[in-house]
């Protein structure tokens, strides 16, 4: 199922393979600190042709992790890429040298692209607004850890719509589950774009628009918050206006269920409080700790079977 | 009112009215070629209501202007001529992929980078109406943004 494939968006995948991913994860998870040797011999090479923490870090550990090693395309400034070399011929230099590629690139498409011109398989760790779909496999696997089930939750995604591609990503995944509602939460112009609504009413998804996060708030058992993409926005004066339009705190959080849990792809920057870090709702950490060993397993079924 | 029939040539029938024009622009027919030309608009029809017939005398046409004029003109039949007989008739049908004539209107799009060896290329989500997806970056084309990216505005 997974052997050799690649990786380029959360819908190429179906429930079946990513419920498989995730039985590998819950191994994976005690191998997550002290490692084991699968990989030994292997090769990933990370092109990150945009800024990258997480994402970057937490491949780079679970080859490691699992006995392999990785080569690391430097800052665009010092590489190649800085003397003219074209996308292209900077894949096909990292397919000859690697077993598996990690793209993230600005441009969208790029990762496509990337596994046409590469046999080895490709990895798409964001491109542009379009999609992170290990980003969505980590959330996903989130949501089930927490609530023992993706089926039948409301699930709330709040914030950027429109050109997050953690979000866009994150609400392609839900579409793989019998979730009861979707709640899509956002200041009027950072709706989702025409070709998610598209695809969610192809689906046949139960979803509702909203303005505000306290009207549908006691309703949720999920609350996926996103930062505002300010790199993304064609015009800076777009962003002034609706930077800050919703922030998360403890004292708004007393209204919700019990059992909510908040997730956020990370980094924040003020859309939610630190003062939620210390309640039983935030399970961003925990999120961001299961980026290493979802990683580990998707390496191990793509390179491993 | 009657048009000469012609020799060797095309007939392009059952064009949405209005659409004859757009049909010559894709051709790149301008008149200044010495082609005759015949164009006949907004008459009656059964199937369409009312439609546009165009008659091009001694110019066929090649796949990529067929697969062009699908997309403005989904209606049209196609009628080869040769010693005033009609040797072929088909009806246009739009590509499930179009490949290479049209541009993703995404400037982020990685097909619209330069000096990188790729196509834009877009799946048909919708025939009528019509609606592409590019199979790279997912950006939607509906069908005045083909129109427009074919003919220009008219």
């Amino acid at each position: 199922m997974f052997k050799g494939r690649d990786v380029l968006a959360i819908t190429d995948f179906k429930r079946e393979e990513l419920e498989e991913l995730f039985r590998v994860t819950d191994e994976m998870l005690k191998y997550a600190k002290r490692g084991l040797n699968l990989l030994e011999g292997y090769v990933m090479a990370t092109a990150f042709f945009e800024p990258s923490t997480r994402t970057r870090l937490s491949f780079q550990t679970a080859i490691l992790r699992l006995g392999g090693k990785y080569i690391d395309l430097a800052e665009v400034s010092r590489s190649s890429i800085a003397k003219g070399e074209n996308f292209a011929d900077t894949i096909r230099m990292l397919d000859s040298y690697a077993n598996i590629i990690v793209v993230r690139h600005r441009i969208e498409g790029a990762a496509k692209f990337a596994a046409q011109i590469a046999e080895a398989p490709v990895i798409n760790a964001g491109d542009g607004m379009r999609h992170h779909p290990t980003q969505a496999m980590i959330d996903l696997y989130t949501i089930r850890k927490f609530h023992g089930r993706i089926d039948g939750l409301n699930i709330g995604v709040l914030g950027d719509l429109k050109y997050g591609r953690a979000a866009t990503s994150f609400i392609y995944g839900v579409t793989l589950f019998s979730i009861r509602r979707l709640y899509l939460i956002s200041p009027e112009p950072l709706r989702i774009r025409p070709e998610v609504r598209d695809y969610l009413e192809l689906k046949k998804i139960n979803s509702v628009e909203e303005s505000l996060l306290e009207k549908v708030l006691p309703e949720l058992d999920v609350l996926y918050v996103t930062r505002i993409q300010k790199e993304r926005f064609p015009d800076p004066t777009e962003y002034e206006k609706v930077k800050g339009s919703y922030k998360i705190t403890k004292s708004l959080l007393e209204r919700a269920k019990e059992d909510l849990i908040v997730l956020h792809p990370l980094p924040r920057v003020d859309e939610i409080s630190l003062d939620v870090d210390e309640t039983a709702h935030a399970k961003y950490f925990d999120q961001a700790r299961y980026g290493v060993p979802v990683r580990m397993a998707l390496l191990k079924l793509i390179l491993l079977g | 009112m009657r048009v000469r029939k012609i020799r060797d040539g095309t007939v392009i029938d059952h064009i949405p009215a209005g659409r004859a024009l757009q049909v010559l622009r894709i051709l790149g027919i301008t008149g200044m070629e010495g082609f005759v030309v015949a164009i006949v608009m907004n008459v009656e029809s059964k199937k369409l209501g009312r439609k546009d017939i165009v008659k091009i005398e001694g110019r066929f046409l090649d796949l990529e202007e067929v697969n062009k004029i699908s997309l403005i003109a989904p209606t049209a039949t196609i009628n080869i001529i040769k010693g005033y007989r009609v040797v072929s008739k088909t009806r246009v049908s739009i590509p499930d992929k179009i490949e290479g004539i049209l541009r993703c209107m995404n400037p982020n799009c990685i097909t619209n980078q330069p000096r990188e060896p790729i196509k834009p290329s877009f799946l048909v989500v919708s025939k009528s109406p019509i609606k592409l997806i590019c199979e790279y970056c997912n950006q939607l084309m509906v069908s005045e943004d083909v129109v427009k990216q074919l003919v220009g505005e008219l």
